[in-house]
């Protein structure tokens, strides 16, 4: 039989404030010539949701996180996002200025190497700063003090603030990352593979961190991932995509601990044991 | 009479789609109920499914077939056909589920593990952790270890932490998994003692035991599984 | 005496209407990078080959030219571009600020108060102020259409952070007409007041990276900082040694192996006006009354 340990481990959902879906995915699909990378994909992401898209590589996750996050144009269907404002808004029919403004306050994308997410050769000061000073935050003292109460929450001593990330570790520098895009309040995350290519023992300590952010903030995330450890840990609902289709999606301990379709009983089946 | 938990021809059947696609049957025709302050003891020898008709209660397992209706805030929600987004409510709100296992996240205190369902339902951090002491001094759990992280504990520290942890809400609806399976007479005797008073408290609770004193003392009402196995095979 | 094998001021006619048409695109649009098709020219690149297309194509036969380098006007950079145009356009060349009407400088604004009449051409090394910073010019680009400018303040951040004050000493960047971010090319942050609401045209030329943009005559423009690091002029808390100037960029001038050094202005044209006037520094040998009264 399956693991068939009931667990609950992902932060509890917050009462939601306004029972409307914060994002909406209509039909989403790209093809690349023949190829269709993404057919089909529809959801409902509600506040303080966090969904896990799982699969393999080439599944299609990638592309459709690309999509969800306005950085790709869908090639069918459409993404809605209801704003702070309260209005619901289709990204395609957003202004570049909009989107882009949007891209860098409400929103937060984590990178799987902290190089694409990060201004490698400066400081973290300025690194975690600079969505504020893009907002018209025009107070050096104030920055940093914001800077620094961010880099304590993501556990990066306050001394190492005037040091570049390319002088910290692989776990310190994803975490610097999380404390950029955190630093405007974001209310939702992308996160692509954000554990990738870090020790186990880092990814323990990166997921923990991310957990207790999520809950304290309420945040909404789309995490992409191909380690269900990860989704377990962080997301409550997940979504299994093979071939560029969605083909199972329910509450995560559902999915992962009564998986009905065969790939998704594959998948579940080759986790290594802890 | 109000039922908490109204279970109605529920199924469950296990498709093995890397065994050829076998069909295991689980359970079927599942169908009781269970009212504020009683205590339902599942009873049938193991594999018999116990497990599952909890687990499909909590919504961990889906339901093949029929109604397993809770009542959340009023409402009947019927656990077999809810959005998850509704499961995740009632999971919030009314369910709790005590199992024997751990699953400890990894570096956070022992004693925050056990106030984290009170923090998510609002209450104050303080009382919480307060609160969260209180049991873990009843389940003998030393003081010392209160900050550190379970994961580090010895196996039967960490399932009284879990207990702990699962009986510190006050959601209205438990269902217990063996909960006091290899605890010695003196937890096992606090763990009946704590079902005693969720009951006075008007808590529903469904419950899988093995011993047979445990069950002689909390149980309200048996419900035998092995005639849903039966009627599955 | 125009030399004969050179059309008037050496760039080809056609050529200097496309310079023309960037300029007036770049004066319409202040502290715009405008795009142009950068000539080769008879000098290397980094010797000021945008400036001197820039000043080819608005040059005039009524025209006086001085050049500057570094505020001097006798530096080898200085004299050649001077003598080319002399050779070229055969217009009228000068050193004094007052007299010209167009004036190309590399890295200084005169000290003497520019007019109307007057143009000041800069050369320009590197005009995109966030490339150091973002690299990638379709997005720097993108980020000057769209107004997003919080990376340029993470320049100034990052000076105050490693050094405690806004270190930044040249090439500081403005913003211009209340919209565009500009790099005032490698001037020192002296200077940068002197563009605020100036009277003159300043015109930018970058050959290399083919970019011309403009600040037009009583335009805004604002150096860049932090509430509480706000922007400082800086210069040497000294006065020059030959003309005793308080209120002149000074340059630090090693005088021999033990360290000693004086400082004296910047701009020539400036230091030799004072001293005509009978201004003596503490190191300036001439005396004082016979000047005095010339």
């Amino acid at each position: 039989m399956l693991d068939v340990t009931v667990s609950s481990t992902a932060p509890t959902v917050r009462a939601p404030a306004n029972d409307e879906p914060l994002l909406v995915a209509e039909n989403l699909g790209k093809s690349y010539g023949r190829l269709a990378a993404c057919r089909d994909v529809s959801f409902e992401l509600y506040s303080g949701e966090v969904l896990a898209i799982v699969g393999e590589s080439g599944s299609g996750k990638s592309t459709l996180l690309q999509m969800l996050s306005g950085q790709l144009t869908p090639g069918t269907g459409s993404v809605s996002y209801r704003m702070r404002d309260g209005v619901t808004r289709n990204l395609a029919e957003m202004g570049e200025a909009e989107r882009r403004f949007l891209f860098r306050t409400d929103w937060g994308f984590v990178h799987q190497d902290p190089a694409m997410g990060l201004r490698m050769a400066v400081s973290a000061g300025a690194n975690v700063g600079e969505r504020l000073m893009a907002v018209g935050q025009n107070h050096y003292g104030k920055i940093r003090d914001t800077a620094t109460s961010w880099l304590e929450r993501v556990e990066i001593s306050a001394d190492r603030i005037d040091d570049a990330p390319r002088t910290y570790s692989g776990g310190m520098r994803q975490r610097l990352q999380i404390a950029r895009n955190l630093v405007t309040e974001p209310r939702l995350v992308f996160m692509d593979e954000p554990t990738g290519g870090l020790d186990v023992s880092v990814q323990a300590r990166l997921l923990d961190m991310m957990r207790t952010l999520v809950s304290e903030l309420g945040l909404s995330a789309i995490v992409v991932t191909h380690d269900l450890a990860v989704a377990r840990l962080l997301s409550h609902r997940v979504m299994v995509m093979q071939g560029g289709r969605v083909i199972e999606t329910g509450l995560t301990d559902q999915v992962l601990d009564d998986p009905r379709e065969p790939y998704t009983q594959l998948l579940v089946s080759s986790i290594l044991p802890a | 009479m109000i039922q908490m938990i109204d279970i109605r021809n529920a199924e469950k059947t296990f498709v093995m789609h890397l065994q050829g696609g076998i069909s295991l049957p689980v359970v079927r025709n599942v169908s009781f109920h269970v009212a504020p302050g009683e205590c339902v003891v599942l009873s049938g020898p193991s594999g018999a499914g116990k497990s599952s008709i909890l687990k499909m209660i909590f919504g961990n397992y889906r339901c093949d077939g029929g109604v397993i209706g809770v009542r959340h805030k009023g409402d009947v929600v019927d656990i077999a056909t809810a959005e998850p987004r509704q499961v995740l409510n009632v999971r919030r709100d009314t369910i709790g589920y005590v199992s024997q296992f751990l699953r400890a996240v990894p570096r956070v205190a022992a004693i925050d593990v056990v106030a984290e369902p009170l923090l998510a339902a609002g209450v104050v951090r303080e009382e919480a952790q307060a609160r969260a002491g209180v049991l873990l001094r009843r389940l003998n759990i030393p003081e010392r270890l209160w900050k550190l992280p379970p994961s580090t504990f010895s196996g039967g520290e960490q399932q009284r932490v879990n207990i702990a942890r699962g009986f510190i809400s006050d959601l209205p609806i438990l269902l217990l998994d063996e909960p006091t399976a290899s605890l010695d007479a003196a937890n096992r005797a606090m763990v009946v003692e704590l079902v005693a008073e969720k009951k006075r408290a008007g808590v529903a609770m469904v419950a899988i035991v093995h011993d047979d004193e445990v069950r002689h003392l909390i149980a309200d009402r048996l419900v035998d599984v092995t005639s849903f196995a039966a009627a599955a095979a | 005496m125009n030399a004969p094998t050179y059309n008037f001021a050496y760039l080809d006619e056609q050529t200097k209407r496309m310079i023309r048409r960037a300029i007036l695109k770049a004066i319409a649009i202040p502290g715009y990078q405008v795009p142009f098709a950068s000539r080769e020219m008879p000098m290397p690149y980094g010797w000021g080959t945008g400036g001197v297309q820039v000043t080819a194509a608005i040059l005039g036969p009524v025209d006086k030219l001085k050049v500057i380098d570094q505020g001097s006007d006798d530096t080898t950079n200085a004299i050649s571009i001077r003598k080319f145009f002399e050779k070229t356009a055969g217009v009228a060349v000068t050193t004094n600020t007052n007299d010209a009407t167009v004036i190309q400088t590399r890295h200084r604004i005169p000290e003497a108060t520019l007019q109307a009449h007057q143009v000041l051409v800069y050369q320009v090394p590197i005009p995109e102020p966030l490339r150091f910073l973002e690299p990638r010019e379709t997005e720097t680009r993108r980020m000057h259409a769209l107004g997003e400018y919080g990376l340029i303040h993470v320049k100034l951040y990052e000076d105050i952070a490693r050094f405690g004050h806004i270190a930044t000493a040249y090439a500081y960047p403005v913003k211009v007409n209340a919209r565009y971010v500009m790099d005032p090319s490698p001037t020192p942050k002296f200077d940068n007041p002197k563009m605020n609401n100036s009277a003159a045209l300043q015109l930018f030329g970058a050959g290399r990276e083919k970019r011309i943009y403009a600040i037009p005559p009583y335009t805004s423009v604002v150096s860049l900082d932090f509430e509480d690091h706000p922007f400082e002029p800086y210069k040497h808390k000294a006065c020059c040694a030959l003309c005793n100037a308080e209120d002149s960029y000074l340059d630090e001038i090693v005088t021999d192996n033990k360290g000693s050094r004086m400082f004296v202005c910047s701009d020539t044209d400036y230091c030799e006006t004072r001293q005509s006037q009978g201004h003596r520094g503490s190191e300036n040998a001439a005396p004082y009354a016979e000047s005095a009264n010339a």
